[in-house]
Formats: structure tokens, sequence, C-alpha cells
């Protein structure tokens, strides 16, 4: 356990245009240098497969491989002495996906980093579910070697007061795949960071989220791709109901595609679906490009309510009103679900839907 | 035997200038093996008399009733009156992304015979109302009216007819936007479910042609929000012939 003392930078007020959606007193002091925050490495592996190697490490001998300038990743990477480092081999072929577990039970804040190195051309899935009551702080760095192919699926379905802040970061080499899949669905405050950059060519990064926010929550996703090297492409598709009153989230896309980017392919895509009054979705797209030598880069993002017409349709053939509300929202999520290829987390999803739907009636 | 009893149905709809009323008094009797085609000008309330009749939630029934075999129609939800036996087959079917075709089915066809059907009987029996429509078996797995070309729109109403069983059906402008082959084999299909299952009809349509392959044993011709006149087949023909300028002013 140590302290996190460093305060060289700036504690976020809300005012910074990071930070304007967040609502910092509902933080449990993340971001107060005047909080203490506990180093813990509260992440459980199961079944370790072959060709994983899973480890504690000293912070010091893994140093973050990224910069960041966000205020509580600094806190988290001033304030860890461990770091839980997952190796994949080089040329693994790993079929069953590593899970990681975290259930938290207090809310003692808590920090955590992790390293996941993808060896040359080898293929995995890590899954990291977080469940119960907690106030965590986290930075997740993936770091692609030439060839990588890695999924990473990760569930926040924390229990009603949980905080949770987290940036989860890519590095892509040559040739390499990085998918992920960010579902968030319980927690007061979640707000997560998923971050990408490239380093050689042939690089691709599909980036999934799926979030269901009801009463009083907030949930904020804030995506930044930066293409930096030639000839790499990004796909963002994050789609995201509400119910409920004060029910919030925050969608931000950014991508930049640096003046040496030529050759670049993107795309994202943001759609919400408001199931009641009194939700917000505020979707912020922003595409900035150096260069016009690409292949393509677009954005769109949508908001709309319930569609009344598809719910007449279903009733008339006498579907019954809740279970057709229930197939049009699966129906929403499905083109994200059904991609996980993980039949018992589809499942669990879906279900996990089905009961934020049946919070209020819409 | 089953009986579709309209009464001096009156629909209003909400618009920026307040109430407008669209049906004034609706007066029609459908018995099972029955086809009525109801016809008239565009604008005339054709469609909403079938929308009123399935409960879409923007008509407001101001006077009148509707039965099936003598029981309330306008008091049940959209749902129960399908349960209870009716059928609308939509203009303009409507799109619901990531649900597929064969969910869809086999929710519906659930919920109206009041248990899920039997894998092994079901899949044969979607198989073969497919065939009879000449729809590729990969359709099931695409998702509801997603991306559907207007035949195929109509063809999976008349597949959902086919494997719900109502007693009565309501084909709004099922005729609209298919070509001559597709008008023959939603005709088709149609028909067969009518011979099959004693089907009572009310087929709505603007043009004569449809008429050519679903011979109605009724037609009413629709303007004004109600109808102005009846007869047997060789009404449609001096429609066609005529057109509707003679109910322009009714």
């Amino acid at each position: 356990m140590s302290l996190a003392t460093t305060t060289n930078y700036m504690v976020p007020t809300g005012r910074e245009e990071p930070w304007r959606f967040t609502p910092l007193n509902r933080l449990a002091g993340l971001h107060e240098t005047s909080v203490e925050l506990h180093d813990r490495i509260s992440l459980e592996p199961s079944d370790i497969p072959a060709g994983v190697v899973i480890t504690v490490e000293d912070a010091e001998a893994f140093p973050p491989l990224s910069t960041t300038d966000d205020h509580i990743v600094r806190r988290v990477r001033d304030g860890v002495s461990k770091v839980l480092l997952v190796s994949i081999e080089k040329n693994a072929e790993i079929a069953l996906p590593i899970f990681l577990i975290r259930t938290m039970v207090d809310m003692t804040p808590e920090i955590s980093r992790v390293q996941v190195n993808a060896g040359i051309n080898s293929h995995a899935t890590i899954v990291i579910e977080n469940i119960g009551e907690g106030v965590l702080a986290e930075e997740i760095e993936f770091n692609l070697a030439p060839g990588a192919n890695l999924r990473f699926v990760t569930l926040q379905e924390w229990s009603a007061r949980a905080v949770h802040v987290a940036r989860h970061h890519a590095i892509i080499g040559k040739d390499a795949t990085f998918t992920s899949y960010v579902v968030s669905i319980g927690g007061s405050v979640v707000r997560i960071s998923p971050t990408v950059e490239y380093t050689g060519p042939g690089s691709s990064a599909e980036l999934f989220g799926l979030y269901f926010a009801t009463d009083g929550q907030h949930l904020e996703h804030r995506v930044h791709v930066e293409h930096g090297v030639p000839g790499a492409r990004s796909r963002v598709n994050y789609k995201g109901a509400l119910n409920g009153n004060s029910a919030h989230t925050v969608w931000i896309g950014d991508v930049f595609i640096k003046a040496a980017a030529q050759g670049t392919d993107t795309y994202e895509l943001n759609r919400n679906l408001l199931l009641s009054h009194g939700a917000r979705a505020d979707s912020v797209p922003n595409l900035e490009i150096e260069t016009g030598d690409i292949v393509g880069a677009g954005h769109a993002s949508t908001t709309g309510r319930f569609d009344d017409e598809q719910l007449f349709y279903l009733m008339s053939r006498g579907i019954p009103s809740e279970q057709a509300r229930r197939l049009v929202i699966r129906g929403f999520f499905s083109d994200i679900v059904s991609k996980l290829k993980i039949e018992a987390i589809e499942e669990r999803i879906m279900n996990r839907i089905d009961s934020e739907l049946s919070v209020v009636k819409i | 035997m089953s009986t579709l009893e309209i009464k001096g149905l009156h629909v209003s709809v909400i618009t920026e200038e307040g109430a407008k009323e669209i049906l004034r008094g609706v007066d029609l009797t459908i018995n099972s093996g029955e086809t009525h085609a109801i016809m008239g000008p565009n604008g005339s309330g054709k469609s909403t008399l079938a929308y009123s009749i399935a409960g879409h939630p923007k008509y407001t029934i101001t006077s009148g009733s509707v039965t099936l075999d003598g029981v309330d129609v306008l008091e049940m939800t959209v749902d129960e009156r399908a349960k209870a036996g009716l059928f609308l087959a939509m203009q303009y079917p409507v799109e619901v992304p990531g649900v597929s075709v064969s969910n869809f089915l086999r929710t519906a066809v659930t919920a109206i015979r009041g248990e899920a059907p039997k894998v092994r009987t079901w899949v044969g029996e979607v198989k073969e109302a497919m065939t009879a429509l000449s729809m590729d078996p990969a359709f099931s797995e695409r998702n509801v009216n997603e991306g559907f070309s207007g035949g195929e729109k109509k063809r999976h109403e008349i597949l959902q007819m086919e494997l719900l069983k109502p007693k009565i059906a309501i084909l709004d402008e099922t005729d609209s936007g298919l070509d001559v082959d597709a008008l023959r084999i939603v005709s088709e299909g149609v028909n067969r479910v009518k011979e099959n299952q004693d089907l009572g009809i009310m087929l709505i349509t603007h043009y004569t042609r449809i008429l050519r392959y679903i011979k109605p044993d009724f037609v009413h011709v629709f303007a004004g929000g109600r109808i102005v006149e009846e007869g047997g087949p060789e009404l449609a023909t001096k429609l066609e012939e005529n057109g509707y300028a003679e109910y322009a002013t009714a």
C-alpha cells in the first residue's frame, strides 16, 4: 500500500474539457490528492491456458509504455508499487478466453495497473469482469507485437454504488489487430477511456462498446484513436440505451489522423436509444485530419427515442408489449453482442439488459 | 365460422390543428371465407380503417363498435387483437433491426398459440410455408424487414399470416410495389391461406389489378371516410373503367 502524493499536475475542477461531463463530486475522491488510494492487485485469474503467463511484478521494472495527461491515471501510475503482467507467448494460438475477475467488497479507493504483452503472431482473448461494490482507478496497457491478434472484453457489472475510472490503452504493432468490447451496465459512475496508438502499417483496431444507464447512473466512454503511422485502420461502434430519470451517458469519439498517417481508414459510430424521459445522452464525435491522402474517414452519431412503430408491429403479431420491448432492445445491441462469440457472456449481457429494462416501465 | 362486425365507426387523429375526423361512420361485416375488397382513392381513409381495427395508438375511436364473434375488439390491446384472430398485413412493414425473422416468427407463433411450437414440426412448417411463397430459406436469418425489397416485405407479411392462422385478415395495399411475378406469388399465398383456413379477408386496394388474382365476393367503394357504394365483383370492373371521379364529392 502506498500513498499517492504527487501533485505536479492539475487537479481537475470540472471546467476542463476532458472533465466537463464527469460528476467529480461522485468520484469518491479518486481525483483528490488528499484522498489516499490503496494499491491492491484485486484481479484474480481463473484457469490460465497454456501460452499465457500471469505474474505480479514491480512497477518500476515495467514502467508505463505510453504517455497520458489524465490526472487520475497519473495518480494510478504514481501510486502503484506492483503491476499485473499478462504475457502471451509469440505464435500462441489460445482458443479459450483468459478470464480475470475482480470482485470488490468495500468503498475503499483502489488503484490498479495491468500490462498485457501479446507476442508476435499470437492470438488470444482476455476477459476482465468487474463486479461488486468499490471505488477503482485503473490503467490497462496492451502492447501488441507485429501480427498479434488480441481481443479484449471488459464487463462493468458493478453494484449500484461503484465508482470506476479507467484507461485502456492499446499500442498496436505492424499487421496486428486489437479488438475491444467495453460493456458498462452497473455502477454509479463509470468513466472509461479506450485509447489506441499504432506503431506500424497494416495495424487495425476495432473498438466496440455497449452501455445501459438507468436511474441516476453516469456512464462515460471516451474513445481516442491516434493515427500516427501510415496504413492503419480503425472502427469504432458504441451503442447505448438509457432508461430512467437522470440516467446520463457520455460518448466522446476522438480520432486524429496525423500528417504522416497516409492511407488511414477510419469510421466511428455512436448510437443512443432513449427509453424514457429525464435521461440524457451526450455524444461528441471529433475527427481531426492533417492529411488528405487517406482511404476513408467518417463518423456518425444518432440519439433517438424508442420507435413505437416497431412496438406496434411486433404487438400486432400477438407479442405482448414487455416482450416486444425486450426484443427491440436486444435487437438494438445484437450486432455488437453477437460479435463476442463467447456464448456464456453473450447470454449474460442480454439477460442483464432485460433486467435493466424492467427497472422502469417505458 | 367467425364474424368481424364494424358498426358506425368514427375515428379521429390528432393533428397540429386539433382533432381531425377521418372515418365517418363505417359499417361492414366480414364472415369467414368471404373476401371484401375495399377500394377507394388515396386519402379516403382506407388505411385508417385497417390500423384502427388493429389498434394503432395514433387513432382515436370516437364512436361506433368493432366486434369479433361478438367480443369487443376496441377494448383489447394490440397483441390481444392478434390473439383473438385478427391480422393486419401492412402496406409498410416496419424494420426491426437485430431481430431475425426466425426469432420473430417463433416468438409471434408462441404468443398466438399460447405455447412454443415443437422444434421438429416447426422447422418443417416454416420451410414449407416459405417454399410455397418462393422464399429462400436463408431469408429466415435476416433481420425483420431490414433491407427487404418491396416484394420480400409483402411475402414476409403473407408468410406470417399463414403461420399465425388468423380468423380475419386485413390486407392493406398488399399489391403496392409488387411486380407482376411477385403479385402472383403473394396472391396465390393469400388464396391458399383462405382455402386452407377459411379466412375472412378485407382487401384494401387502390387498383383493380390484384382482383384478377384474388377474387372478391364483395366490393365496397370507400370515399370521404365511409363506404359510399357496395356491390359484387362487377363493381370493380366499373371502377376500372371510370375511376373514382364520381365519388370525389361524396
